[in-house]
């Protein structure tokens, strides 16, 4: 079996005396889709804030493709272009474009010529199913939009993997779909994921792994299906239970 | 009041009376300390905001004993009176042996001090910005320095304007007290005809004309160029 494409080890974060993340360890391979699951400030969040070392991690270690994901702010964005972050907030530039807040990794962390940057960034947004709207600016965008923009953003840097924070958590409900069938089109072209969200309808469908993770630590893992129906761990089954009621 | 009926009608109006013929002798001299006004402080504008850029960045940015400076520095400048810092530029620079002219050290003490004020707007400024954009910039792999000229810079402008002008004003009134280590400035030139006229009245209320002019105009720019900067 090939090497995993990023390998998380002993992941520690403390804040002050607070434990956020346990000594937590994944896992992932290409082409893999990791949804993780868990009651909220149970540390999801955090970790995945640790992976790309956006929060620094108090102990563990990230790795990607071999090479280890730390250094100074001045090393560290080599590393970080390469994997993707969706936020739940959506995080765009607000004095941009849909087309710059594309366009603007690739010509200026990439260095392409802005011509093919444009290019590039309007086949992504043509991705995302945002082809009308391109020269709009994010005030001008419903939630659902401006995630698709987003998610477009972090295809344009041809990242290894993403990392989705609660991706629709943020989102009235009639748009969540829109930003699930563009995570469900990636995953279909195997794009690598690691997913932090509630929405169960979707780890049930895409997802390969499910993690439950609570105070700050992994708590069990498994197939959807197994994770849904016979979970092995009581509070595993509590959570699920609040949710799918 | 009831008025006398013997008391010389003329009186009181003198009193009261403007003499417009002084108008027409102070005008040009008032002009020339004008003009100084206006050269120092427009040196003063462009020093003190490049500085207070500086400043504001630093104070923002990843060394910690250049934000202490800043901070320091800040505090120094909010702390004491503008005029003892015209002072301490004017009477004390000379004796750790740097000599600067009347007119240098005026420009030199104006633009130390807006520095300072202007260094916390373009700090506060950038701290308006949500968090989110500046992770957003780091996840896809931008450089501290890319964060800040690509995101976090282009969107200051607008917010930061209308302290930054207020600043401004306050810079242009603040070169009066430029008077006192006798730059001709407009202050200074009107004092000298004072003095050699004894006329107050006409020559402070033509001053301060001449003032309000110069920071309305000031205003009007500030306002027309929030209006033509893009709102998101």
């Amino acid at each position: 079996m090939s090497s995993p494409l990023l390998c998380v080890s002993r992941l520690t974060k403390r804040f002050g005396a607070r434990v956020a993340v346990d000594a937590c360890s994944l896992d992932v391979s290409e082409g893999e889709i990791v949804v993780i699951i868990g009651p909220s400030g149970c540390g999801k969040t955090t970790l995945l804030r640790c992976i790309n070392h956006l929060e620094t991690p108090t102990a563990g270690t990230v790795t990607l493709r071999g090479a280890t994901i730390a250094g100074s702010e001045r090393e560290l964005p080599l590393l970080r272009r390469r994997i993707g972050f969706v936020f739940q907030r959506f995080n765009l530039f607000h004095h941009l474009t849909a087309l710059d807040n594309v366009a603007i990794g690739p010509e200026r962390v990439l260095g392409l010529p802005r011509a093919e940057a444009r290019r590039l960034a309007r086949a992504k947004l043509d991705r995302v199913l945002m082809t009308d709207h391109v020269d709009k600016r994010p005030a001008q965008l419903s939630g659902g939009q401006q995630q698709r923009v987003a998610i477009a953003r972090s295809l344009a840097m041809a990242p290894e993997l993403i990392l989705f924070d609660e991706p629709t958590s943020a989102l009235d409900p009639e748009l969540v779909t829109e930003v699930l069938d563009v995570m469900k089109s990636l995953a279909l072209e195997h794009m690598t994921m690691i997913v932090v969200t509630h929405e169960m309808s979707f780890a049930g469908q895409v997802a390969d792994r499910v993690l439950f993770m609570d105070a700050g630590a992994f708590v069990e893992e498994g197939s959807p299906a197994q994770m849904f129906s016979s979970p092995t761990q009581e509070r595993t089954s509590r959570f699920l239970s609040h949710l799918l009621r | 009041m009831v008025r006398l009926p013997d008391e010389p009608a003329g009186h009181v109006a003198d009193v009261l009376t403007f003499d417009w013929s002084l108008v027409r002798y102070a005008a040009p001299l008032l002009a020339q300390g004008l003009a100084v006004t206006l050269k120092i402080s427009a040196l003063a504008i462009v020093f003190g905001t490049l500085l207070g850029f500086v400043f504001g960045l630093l104070s923002v940015g990843p060394v910690a004993p250049l934000r202490w400076f800043v901070r320091a520095y800040v505090d120094f400048v909010r702390g004491t009176p503008l005029l003892i810092q015209v002072f301490l530029v004017y009477f004390a620079l000379p004796v750790v042996g740097i000599n600067l002219s009347e007119f240098w050290a005026g420009v030199v003490a104006l633009s130390l001090n807006a520095a300072g004020f202007i260094a916390e707007i373009v700090r506060a400024g950038i701290s308006s910005i949500e968090l989110g954009q500046t992770e957003a910039a780091k996840s896809i792999g931008m450089t501290p320095r890319q964060v800040l000229t690509f995101i976090l810079l282009p969107q200051i402008y607008r917010p930061v304007l209308p302290p930054l002008t207020n600043e401004l004003i306050a810079l242009v009134k603040g070169s009066s007290l430029l008077s006192v280590i006798s730059v001709y400035e407009l202050t200074r030139a009107g004092q000298a005809i004072i003095s050699e006229r004894f006329v107050p009245f006409e020559i402070y209320t033509m001053i301060a004309l001449y003032y309000y002019v110069v920071i309305s105009f000031l205003s009007w720019l500030s306002r027309s160029l929030e209006q033509r900067l893009h709102a998101w």
